[in-house]
């Protein structure tokens, strides 16, 4: 600061060269502050990364350890002699691969299913007009007011009583719509000139039409961020299934990995490793859809 | 003939909301209103409503201490959670809010938690803080047996949920910042602030707009944990960890009894109701992120 305040008050006394100089000596003092700063900042994010991680690269760890170098008073984070024995055991103990599909099964219709019912009820509502319109969205929004859980008792009896317990229709059926699918594609239909959806029709093209040849192919981001979030929510759900399932032909994999946890105490290596195989697909399709999602989530509804 | 045409147009307009119409109707308005019928009546073990009681669930509710218990840590819950994920997720935005080599990697590492399930979580913890082998307890050289204390039970699960919530504050919170017009920045260096200056005076300030949206959807989410509970402590050590989600669990599907859970029901949405209510407004007055 001092020296730049000398500069500035007394410049006459410097000639060219001694002003180079001092630039160069001044650039060059600017550059290794920059590269102190950048270091300073990665190594900060490391250490936070790290303590972030931790849980989950300590699962990695435990998931490759031979039980028996886990039963120590020692310190042991990593394995010593690395074994792919957990796994192999994991899927002789439950059957994992049953509980994997069925996972892919209900998380897939449940995100495909959403992505049509709220595509098709936002263009209702940002293309049509019709009675009662304003009062319908208001009831849609109102919907996020209620959580799940309060609501769970009386969907566990009322599927309880249609006979539909243990079935895949029952994970499936109650997901199979979201206020914030709809709200986030209005959000991004609303962008789009209502003199597109006219003159669409005036040649000729059907509602059915325009929205899966026009408004999809424009809302990929949206429908990108959508189809992340909502698998991964219902890939990870626990009280539905965990209620409404109870036999393995129909389990999840969270209820289903669940049956690994307190078996017996040698199973804690086991339990990881089970744990590491079903993460692997959400943490997969999150790193995979991390750009769509956040483009998505946060693009659209900032124009709203 | 025209007017018939006429009519199946009009109706083809609610021909596109009817799948979600529906879908609402059947699992969210009608368990819903009879979950407020359920509240009024004595129910038997197949959870169907036989004796109209009145308010007397939500009387016995009232007079009951573990329903107080129940709500008492349920907040401590929801506090700490809120702090603590909030506070991970900042810090996670704050270190990647300028341009360093492997951002990509750090953003998606912080990210992160939002991909991992409340049970696997749950189960991850079980083993870091078990009392004989786990981790935690070899790396600061201690023996607590964290999860059945009931000093320590509610604190590990909250701390659990910190971490599973944290990932989306992360993207929340990276929005904002990205917001702020970097030049505020440079013209406080010139002005002489230091980091910490810079962070309470500009950085704060300037998330504004979102912090009040990301509190309350982390209030409303921390309040939905459930998870987390039944695989880590089940409620227990005595009640202490007994959240009002598990709690309501636990009063229809162990003690059958539907009225008193249907109106603990009518409690939790009546809370997250209020929350959701202050989130819109906020959200109307032009809050953007």
């Amino acid at each position: 600061m001092s020296t730049i305040a000398t500069t500035i008050a007394r410049p006459k006394t410097y000639s060219a060269e001694e002003l180079q100089a001092l630039h160069l000596a001044m650039n060059a003092k600017a550059k290794r502050k920059k590269m102190i700063q950048k270091t300073a900042l990665v190594t900060m994010n490391l250490i936070v990364c790290l303590f972030m991680l931790f849980p989950l690269l300590y699962t990695i760890s435990v998931a490759f350890m031979p039980s028996g170098e886990l039963y120590t008073m020692a310190m042991n984070i990593v394995p010593k002699h690395p074994t792919l024995e957990n796994f192999v055991e994991a899927f002789h103990k439950i059957p994992l691969v049953r509980f994997v599909l069925n996972s892919f099964l209900v998380a897939g219709s449940i995100t495909l299913g959403q992505i049509v019912t709220c595509s098709l009820a936002a263009f209702a509502f940002s293309f049509l007009n019709f009675k009662g319109k304003n009062v319908l969205f208001m009831l849609v929004m109102a919907t996020m007011m209620v959580p799940g859980e309060a609501t769970i008792i009386s969907n566990y009896l009322t599927v309880g009583s249609l006979g539909l317990l243990d079935t895949y229709i029952v994970l499936i059926l109650p997901s199979l719509t979201s206020a914030m699918g709809i709200f986030l594609f209005r959000q991004f239909y609303m962008t789009f000139p209502i003199s597109l959806y006219e003159s669409a029709k005036l040649d000729g093209c059907g509602n059915l039409r325009f929205i899966v040849k026009i408004l999809m192919p424009l809302t990929k981001s949206a429908m990108g961020a959508m189809a992340v979030y909502t698998f991964i929510n219902a890939w990870n759900m626990y009280m539905w299934p965990l209620l409404v399932t109870g036999s393995d032909s129909k389990r999840t994999v969270q209820i289903g990995i669940s049956m690994l946890n307190s078996v017996d105490a040698q199973s804690i290596t086991l339990m990881l490793a089970g744990v590491v195989m079903i993460i692997i697909p959400s943490i997969s399709i999150f790193i995979v859809g991390q750009k769509a999602l956040i483009k998505g989530m946060f693009s659209g509804a900032v124009k709203g | 003939m025209k007017k018939v045409i006429e009519k199946c147009k009009k109706a083809e307009v609610y021909m596109y909301l009817i799948p979600s119409m529906v879908i609402f109707s059947i699992f969210l308005f009608y368990p819903f209103i009879k979950t407020i019928y359920l509240s009024l009546y004595k129910t038997n073990k197949l959870g169907e409503a036989k004796l109209y009681v009145g308010l007397d669930n939500y009387k016995s509710l009232l007079s009951n201490p573990s329903f107080y218990n129940s709500l008492w840590v349920t907040l401590e819950f929801v506090a700490i959670v809120v702090v603590g994920s909030m506070a991970l997720g900042l810090l996670g935005a704050v270190l990647c809010s300028k341009a360093f080599p492997g951002i990509r990697v750090f953003s998606t590492s912080y990210a992160l938690p939002m991909a991992v399930a409340s049970s696997s979580g749950a189960m991850i913890f079980k083993i870091i803080l078990n009392p004989t082998i786990g981790i935690v307890n070899k790396l600061l050289h201690v023996s607590i047996n964290w999860v059945s204390d009931p000093k320590y039970a509610l604190i590990c699960v909250a701390v659990l949920t910190a971490w599973l919530n944290s990932g989306i504050n992360f993207l929340y919170f990276s929005a904002g910042l990205g917001n702020i017009d970097d030049s505020i920045y440079e013209r406080a260096s010139v002005d002489g602030a230091n980091a910490v200056q810079k962070f309470f005076k500009l950085t704060l300030p300037g998330l504004s707009p979102i912090m009040f949206y990301t509190l309350v959807v982390n209030i409303i989410q921390a309040f939905q944990s459930f998870g987390q509970v039944k695989i880590l402590t089940q409620g227990g050590p005595g009640e202490s960890t007994n959240l009002i989600v598990y709690s309501i669990y636990r009063d229809a599907f162990f003690n059958y009894r539907f009225g008193s859970a249907a109106a603990q029901s009518v409690v939790l949405f009546l809370i997250v109701m209020a929350l959701t209510l202050v989130m819109f407004r906020v959200e109307k007055r032009g809050v953007k992120y």
